[in-house]
């Protein structure tokens, strides 16, 4: 639909219509004490070269994982986005659409969204996916709200360490108002411990919530976590990597009611932390309690294939105040980028792309520990990520070789933490790795 | 709109029919069906709950909007109608085969509290 501005006379024809004499009166019911007197408080225009000229300086302030080696994780990581990705999200089409509410308009759009939702349930093993949430940390949030709507349970466990932020993502949306409540099961060795943990779900657990691999990269027992959960009435609910899961078992296949993770490995930029993609799928027999939007394909008047907004009767324009979320939109160009990813990809490219994640992250894991004063704190299995104890300050480490072109890993001291939080994926070569060890070695004792 | 004559009517659109065994049926009216329209889905609460007059006992989702089912009086649901899975049934037979739920009838001196068809056809302005 093309934009067409308005010309004087269209605004003189409208006030007419309207019976103002001017745009001003309009605004008539605003007190004049809250109007504003005068010009905003802003600086001259500039003519477009200067705005060029200003914007490259400010964006030159900048380094970015196109200039530096980056062993950054914590939740969003530094995989090969391959430029088909953009190019396709990049069409007019796509780009300028808005939400596919006219179906007989959208099925472009619609059509991509339920390829995506197709995808995350192959990938995470689960019936139903919804078009998207905002990002993984929002999703796990919806979870535990409808994980508290369907059992009628006001709290919910979480076992193993989950990402701090999505914590406070947690706490800002579900115990805003008192009577919900967010506990922490304890950890050993960097994750759940799983042998104390079926004392710890009561019967007004709501679910039991794992993250997998975990923020420190280790991988949880999952499988035994949701056991534990189901025996006792509780939910079960995994955050789960998608990239990870080329190669750890899918989480509908070891019992996940409900399944979420952060969708920024496929196919989106780490864009200075956003958008990225909230994954939501659950278990079909909760597919009428889900947030967010749902495509569904149906046949039109005609006999014809075709998509379509589905059950919307879930969502809060129809069902209002009974609704389970207040969600009304989703990610819609990060969930495409993701579906071009993975269709590039396709199960062997995601596969690979895991396997080096993998392989790497332990090659050099091996090399750092080797190393003089610094040691893997865990010894669990892990995936892409690890923590390492170091002989000098972490935050030291970090700002040495921001110098040297490379971001060292995420400082731990950030979330009252220790150590360095270092992840790995397919994009570091050999010769970066081995280059690493010997910088991150200058700093022995 | 079809209003029987046997039936006792709620000012939220419900009917309820007793039934020789005591028990009562409950569903929702003509009127209420067409001004909904295209049901979709019937969601109640199970089997063997309790439910005090005018407590909620599911809900019905038409395409355009969700609306509560309130209890006519006093009871424990007994069953719920299998044929609901169809939903246009309530649409179709709201007296008929389109029944939401049967439910043993605990204060039986509330049917006179509700509406005859007289009573009822008045409200929906017939």
């Amino acid at each position: 639909m093309p934009f067409i501005a308005n010309t004087d006379r269209d605004r003189e024809e409208m006030l007419q219509a309207i019976g103002a004499a001017s745009f001003d009166d309009l605004l008539a019911d605003i007190p004049d004490e809250l109007r504003l007197k005068g010009p905003l408080d802003l600086p001259a225009a500039l003519a477009e070269p200067a705005v060029q000229e200003l914007m490259q300086q400010l964006a030159a302030s900048n380094v970015s994982t196109a200039d530096c080696v980056s062993y950054l994780g914590g939740g969003a990581y530094d995989h090969y986005l391959p430029p088909a990705v953009k190019t396709v999200a990049s069409r007019s089409e796509f780009y300028t659409a808005y939400t596919p509410y006219q179906a007989e308009v959208s099925q472009g759009t619609l059509q991509a969204i339920y390829e995506y939702q197709s995808m995350i349930c192959r990938l995470y093993g689960m019936d139903v996916a919804n078009a998207s949430l905002y990002d993984g940390a929002t999703a796990l949030a919806e979870a535990v709200a409808m994980a508290m709507a369907v059992t009628g349970r006001n709290k919910v466990l979480i076992a193993g360490r989950i990402h701090p932020w999505s914590l406070d993502v947690l706490k800002t949306f579900i115990e805003a108002g008192g009577e919900r409540e967010i506990l922490q099961h304890g950890l050993c060795d960097g994750v759940c411990d799983v042998t104390s943990l079926e004392a710890a779900v009561s019967e007004e657990i709501a679910a039991v919530i794992v993250q997998q691999p975990n923020f420190y990269g280790c991988v949880e027992d999952a499988a035994a976590i949701g056991d534990i959960a189901h025996r006792q009435g509780a939910l079960f609910i995994v955050s789960a990597d998608p990239v990870s899961l080329a190669l750890l078992e899918a989480p509908g296949n070891y019992g996940a009611d409900i399944a979420v993770g952060e969708g920024q490995p496929l196919g989106s930029a780490l864009n200075f932390g956003g958008p990225y993609l909230g994954i939501f799928a659950v278990d079909r027999k909760h597919v009428r309690k889900i947030p967010g939007r749902l495509v569904g394909m149906t046949k039109d008047r005609d006999g014809e294939d075709g998509f379509i907004l589905t059950l919307q009767t879930r969502e809060q324009h129809i069902r209002r105040e009974k609704a389970t979320s207040n969600i009304c939109t989703n990610q819609a160009l990060n969930a495409l980028q993701a579906v071009v990813y993975l269709s590039l990809l396709g199960k062997q490219g995601l596969r690979e792309v895991a396997e080096h994640s993998l392989q790497k992250s332990h090659y050099l894991a091996e090399n750092i520990a080797a190393l003089p004063g610094y040691s893997l704190r865990y010894g669990q299995p892990f995936f892409r990520e690890f923590v390492v104890d170091t002989p000098v300050a972490a935050s030291e480490i970090v700002s040495e070789l921001m110098k040297e072109g490379i971001f060292a890993g995420y400082d731990l001291s950030g979330v009252g933490d220790e150590g360095l939080l270092i992840a790995v994926t397919e994009r570091r070569t050999r010769e970066q790795l081995d280059d690493f060890v010997r910088k991150l070695g200058a700093f022995s004792r | 709109m079809n209003v029987p004559e046997d039936l006792r009517y709620t000012k939220d659109h419900e009917w309820v029919k007793v039934l020789e065994d005591g028990t009562a049926r409950v569903g929702i009216t003509d009127f209420a069906q067409s001004e909904l329209g295209d049901i979709v889905f019937v969601e109640t609460k199970d089997v063997g709950t309790a439910l005090k007059q005018h407590d909620t006992f599911g809900t019905v989702e038409a395409v355009k909007t969700v609306a509560d089912l309130f209890a006519p009086v006093a009871g424990e649901i007994l069953a719920v109608n299998e044929a609901l899975d169809a939903a246009e049934v309530v649409n179709q037979d709201p007296y008929g085969e389109g029944w939401m739920i049967s439910m043993k009838v605990t204060e039986p001196e509330q049917l006179n509290s509700l509406m005859n068809a007289a009573e009822y056809k008045e409200i929906i302005g017939e």
